[in-house]
């Protein structure tokens, strides 16, 4: 990488008679990231004292860690020999709960979403309604799925029941978003096509927004069935239903076999959905 | 694609099978026909995938409302008053006590991320397929890797490594990080995989080494979508250590965890309203720093 200057500077060096390096840089350096230096150095500073206090936060009681370390390596053999029978029916209660709440919460969360995400579109809605949909949606995005559930739980008592309001609740905040942007990104001369033929608002509605987002729509709803799996497997934890609560049942009894077992369906399932919603969402577009 | 939809089915609507049938009802201009968007058949599929639809979802409802009790969703209205009447106030001197959880909860995320940055940068070049090794070997495993991060939540993670290392800051350290490769490691080496090849090829006609060509050609051009991906995964984990603690790893969620158990429902929501400020906060600098880089 080195850029030899000194065929370019003959004369200074010969004059001189003598090797001598000339004044100028012979060897190109990368300039740095950042150029003032005084500010450079105060960063690096101020990161590497960030580290340190950061890491000094962290006490770990390596007493307790070597004698989870042999339980670590029992974990790591239970995916060797993966127990699938003995908490079979658990294991199945559990998943049948997480794969019905996940396409319960998905459709109910469909229908919901649909109505406000229209409700946030400006170009469709007006400002009073825009405003109450973009309200609702800032709510439903900024609560995580796991305190939503929670707060379900206390309503409505431990089962799958909570989980599908939680999740149903969590894509509405999704899928109401992306519909409500996409329906403001149309294509405006089509609508206005249907609207000069006289159609009523309905009817712009059904033939001039609903064919342009339509497989748009259908694409991030299956996208979203997908993420509502992954959640539910989750949210058990809480109380929620689903296969979480099996996992967590099963970590707590110290059924490390039993553990990878759920833990490699999970795993299956949610790549067997994540490539068959995007096989589909990739057909669609 | 409904788009070019009317057209085509307009056009099969006078198809050979009608016209033949049709005869003499085609002479005369079709006053009375009504425009449709799609031929019957297609109109008669879509209603049928509409019930499937219906009745699948009923099949679901009726398994997963199996075992539930309705006496307490009845009940659910007065419940949820009863839960909000004591949600409020929030009890703010509470508020003492949640700012070493909120510092460790950053610590987790920070040092989580980045842990994953740097143990996802190599995987990303093994996974991309203009800079992998072996395409054949190595980037399956890379793959397999990534996938196998990204498919077990935060949560999941971190719940094994508590019971594995016992509860405390590292279990949440180490499943902000396990959790965050297979993010950062797919979208970098999406990233490596759209770099200009041009760019390369002149590092690589100036005689630079395999080294040479990655830190000067190829580091260079992903660098902003690195700094990029780093950061908005940052803003994600801080949005999950919140709650890593409801498993015993750590931050603010312990006391999260801890509260809920107790009922002591005021310190529930000044928590909540604690993790919501977090967030919003994480979610600015996340994007303000974004909208620098890029």
């Amino acid at each position: 990488m080195k850029t030899d200057r000194s065929s370019d500077a003959p004369s200074s060096a010969s004059r001189a008679g003598m090797d001598v390096s000339p004044d100028w840089p012979t060897c190109w350096r990368r300039p740095p990231l950042i150029s003032d230096r005084r500010l450079r150095w105060l960063l690096i500073l101020a990161t590497l004292s960030y580290g340190l206090l950061a890491l000094a936060s962290i006490d770990v009681n390596w007493a307790r860690a070597a004698d989870g370390w042999e339980r670590g390596l029992r974990f790591i053999g239970g995916f060797a020999s993966p127990d699938f029978s003995s908490r079979w029916r658990d294991i199945s209660t559990g998943l049948v709960e997480s794969l019905t709440m996940t396409f319960t919460a998905t459709v109910a969360g469909i229908l919901l979403s649909v109505p406000i995400g229209i409700g946030a579109a400006r170009n469709l809605a007006p400002l009073p309604i825009y405003l109450g949909c973009r309200a609702i949606i800032a709510i439903s995005r900024s609560l995580q799925e796991i305190i939503v559930a929670i707060l379900f739980v206390a309503m409505v008592g431990f089962g799958p029941l909570a989980g599908f309001l939680t999740l149903a609740f969590a894509t509405i905040g999704f899928l109401a978003k992306l519909l409500g942007e996409d329906i403001e990104e149309i294509d405006k001369a089509q609508a206005d096509a249907v609207r000069a033929t006289g159609a009523s608002w309905w009817q712009v509605l059904d033939y001039g927004v609903k064919p342009q987002v339509m497989p748009r729509l259908i694409g991030l709803s299956l996208y979203r069935l997908d993420i509502n799996f992954r959640e539910s497997s989750v949210i058990g934890i809480v109380g929620a239903g689903g296969i979480g609560a099996t996992l967590n049942t099963a970590l707590d009894r110290y059924e490390y076999d039993s553990a990878a077992a759920i833990l490699l369906l999970i795993i299956l399932i949610v790549l067997a959905t994540e490539y068959s919603s995007s096989w589909i969402r990739r057909r669609l577009q | 694609m409904n788009r070019h939809e009317p057209r085509a089915s307009s056009r099969q609507a006078v198809s050979p099978a009608q016209k033949a049938a049709h005869q003499p009802a085609n002479q005369q201009p079709q006053a009375n026909a009504r425009w449709r968007r799609h031929t019957p058949r297609r109109e008669l599929i879509g209603w049928l995938a509409w019930l499937l639809l219906v009745l699948l979802f009923l099949v679901c409802w009726e398994l997963m409302t199996r075992d539930q009790i309705w006496a307490f969703v009845w009940d659910a209205p007065r419940q949820a008053g009863d839960l909000f009447s004591r949600m409020v106030p929030p009890r703010w001197s509470y508020l003492d006590q949640l700012w070493r959880p909120l510092w460790d909860t950053l610590n987790i995320a920070t040092l989580g991320t980045l842990i994953a940055l740097v143990i996802a940068l190599p995987i990303a070049f093994l996974a991309a397929r203009n800079t992998s090794p072996s395409v054949a070997f190595l980037r399956p495993l890379a793959l397999l890797v990534i996938v196998a991060s990204r498919s077990v939540n935060a949560l999941i993670w971190a719940l094994l490594l508590v019971t594995i290392l016992g509860p405390g800051l590292l279990a949440g350290v180490i499943a902000i990080a396990l959790r965050s490769i297979g993010f950062i490691g797919k979208l970098l080496y999406e990233a490596i995989e759209e770099i200009d090849p041009q760019q390369v090829e002149a590092v690589r006609a100036t005689g630079a080494g395999p080294v040479q060509v990655l830190d000067y050609a190829i580091m260079p051009q992903v660098l902003p979508a690195f700094a990029g991906i780093a950061v908005f995964r940052w803003d994600i984990n801080i949005r999950e250590a919140t709650v890593l603690g409801l498993v015993g790893a750590g931050g603010i969620g312990l006391q999260l965890k801890a509260s809920v158990d107790t009922l002591a429902w005021p310190q529930v929501t000044l928590i909540f309203i604690v993790i919501l400020a977090t967030v919003l906060v994480s979610e600015w600098i996340s994007a303000e720093a974004r909208k620098r880089l890029i």
